[in-house]
């Protein structure tokens, strides 16, 4: 069972079993929304941009106990950032969950306990999901901004 | 549970002959191996017969003069043989393909592009897996044609009134799954050929659940069109069946063009090929054929009638067995002479995916997702499912470790 207490940490099941940053905003600065053909497991994303920062992050959506504990965590370390700031977080964790960067946990905060999730392929969408929905979130964010929609 | 039942055939047995099977997994431990819906294991003697073949005999077929070519030849065409011969059908009509899905794409692409106009209806049904729906979606979008989807019941069955209203003067295709992969329903294939020719239109009854677990008579059934796959039942990956009516493969212009499809080729044109090969275009999948002419005689040898009645048996297992786990919801029908041993849950609290992923931990395979029917997947409410399927090999310990694991995956993720 070391395999899977390794993938499936305590702080995971906190996260699964009790969602942090669950629900939509209503007059989000930019809203994303996002699935996983192979498992069908669906992400909404949503930002409230205050002076460049997140001031409110919220994710709402069904699946696996592993992409609804990775929106947990990621709703947790991202509000308050700056964009820039939150687009190296997530280039941080795409990293990792491939394998490619070193876990900074200064960085991550819960979400290092995903580290593990890399190890299995299959899996390692199902953490991605959120995360990059933040990712293409800001990206439509910037987009509306900059033609002044 | 225990060995009271009558067993026709000794499964523990036949898992010998199953070196995937009968080699321990990570780790230790028996391989529980409940997902045989989507590709079954293959026997020693089928990988040996593929192996013998490239050591032995490997040339191209049909052309070549030498011996080992003609050797070749006949080992390739003894699969058709064989395939033919356990679906009762003529060998002249039975073409070798990819896959299922190919032998349905042939059907769309070869008759459905020339047959189909605006105003024609072809019907499927929401337990189709996506190769009955897609390819008729596509050569809708291109013809004008309309898809249309026979309901299911809350039960998991056809709605068989709503397919008789559906069934019409427009309609010119009826494509229905023999056995759903989802829901391991059976579905009366016989009766709804019947009401279709009855209205005129042809039928497409895809066989990949049935052939490989029970008797099918292709003759008795009726269809214009059948197809199977060979991966599920104990032969490779790479090659399908479609077994269809001599007249219609005759009518029908070719799907795929290119070598062997042919019988003169000129600057000004080219003519086809006698059937079956008129359908196959270009070097076959030899080695396959040769490995599912194995699969079909050790399946014979074992007997479907066997099989199946071993699996009516695996399948009332495995409905008391689910029956033991809390909060359990089981998708489709409990009567076991209506459905096979394809069985779909969802566990209250827990995802498919850590199902799958938690089983696995416990060495059993089941598989979870959306099982390519995501039209029945929107109807029954649910995103994805987890579905274990059985199949000859399919012990009591298989299901008993099932069981077990289930109810542990439960308490584990907390949600007991």
């Amino acid at each position: 069972m070391g395999g899977l207490d390794d993938l499936y940490q305590q702080l995971i099941l906190d996260h699964y079993r009790n969602r942090r940053g669950r629900g939509r905003i209503e007059g989000a600065s930019a809203s994303v929304h996002e699935h996983n053909p192979v498992c069908g497991d669906e992400c909404y994303l949503d930002i409230l941009v205050v002076d460049g920062r997140i001031a409110e992050i919220r994710a709402d959506g069904d699946g696996c106990s592993i992409s609804q504990a990775a929106a947990s965590m990621l709703t947790e370390v991202a509000e308050g950032k700056d964009l820039d700031e939150a687009l190296d977080l997530v280039e941080h964790f795409r990293l990792m969950m491939h394998g490619e960067a070193e876990p900074d946990e200064d960085l991550l905060g819960d979400a290092i306990a995903l580290e593990g999730v890399a190890r299995y392929p299959v899996r390692v969408k199902c953490a991605l999901l959120s995360w990059l929905a933040l990712r293409d979130c800001i990206a439509d964010y910037r987009e509306t901004v900059a033609t002044g929609g | 549970m225990g060995n009271s039942a009558q067993r026709t055939i000794d499964a523990r047995a036949l898992r010998a002959e199953f070196p995937i099977l009968a080699s321990p997994r990570h780790g230790g431990g028996e391989v529980h191996y409940l997902d045989s819906a989507a590709t079954s294991q293959k026997p020693q003697r089928v990988l040996d017969a593929m192996d013998a073949y490239y050591r032995e005999t490997n040339a191209n077929v049909h052309r070549g003069v030498y011996e080992m070519a003609a050797e070749a030849t006949e080992r390739f065409e003894a699969g058709r043989d064989a395939v033919a011969r356990l679906v009762n059908h003529p060998r002249e009509a039975t073409v070798f393909t990819k896959n299922a899905t190919e032998a349905i794409n042939l059907v769309a692409w070869a008759w459905g592009i020339r047959e189909l106009g605006e105003g024609d209806e072809v019907l499927v049904t929401l337990m189709e897996h996506h190769s009955n729906t897609v390819p008729w979606q596509i050569v809708a979008g291109i013809t004008g044609a309309t898809v249309r989807f026979c309901p299911v019941t809350p039960g998991g069955e056809l709605d068989m009134d709503a397919m008789r209203e559906m069934i019409g003067p427009r309609t010119r295709m009826v494509a229905v799954v023999h056995v759903s992969n989802t829901l391991g329903t059976i579905n009366p294939v016989e009766e709804i050929v019947a009401m279709a020719h009855e209205a005129g239109a042809l039928t497409m009854v895809d066989a990949t659940q049935s052939v490989p677990h029970m008797p099918v008579d292709a003759a008795a059934i009726g269809s214009d069109f059948l197809a199977f796959t060979g991966h599920k039942m104990c032969g490779p990956t790479g090659i399908g069946v479609l077994a269809a009516a001599p007249g219609r493969l005759e009518a029908m212009e070719p799907f795929l063009g290119g070598g062997e499809m042919i019988s003169d080729v000129t600057t000004e044109g080219s003519s086809w090929n006698d059937i079956p090969w008129k359908f196959e275009a270009g070097t076959p999948p030899i080695a396959e054929a040769v490995g599912l002419g194995e699969a079909v005689a050790f399946l014979e040898e074992v007997g479907l009638e066997n099989i199946r009645a071993h699996e009516k048996e695996v399948a009332r297992q495995m409905l008391d067995a689910l029956d033991e786990v809390p909060g359990l919801t089981l998708y489709g029908p409990r009567d076991v002479e209506r459905r096979g041993a394809s069985m779909s849950f969802s566990l209250d609290g827990v995802h498919p995916h850590d199902i799958g992923q938690f089983l696995d931990s416990k060495g059993v395979c089941v598989r979870a997702g959306h099982h390519c029917t995501k039209p029945l997947m929107r109807h029954m409410g649910v995103q994805s499912t987890a579905r274990a399927s059985a199949y000859l090999y399919t012990t009591d310990d298989d299901i008993l470790a099932l069981r077990d694991a289930l109810i542990e995956c439960r308490e584990w993720f907390g949600a007991a």
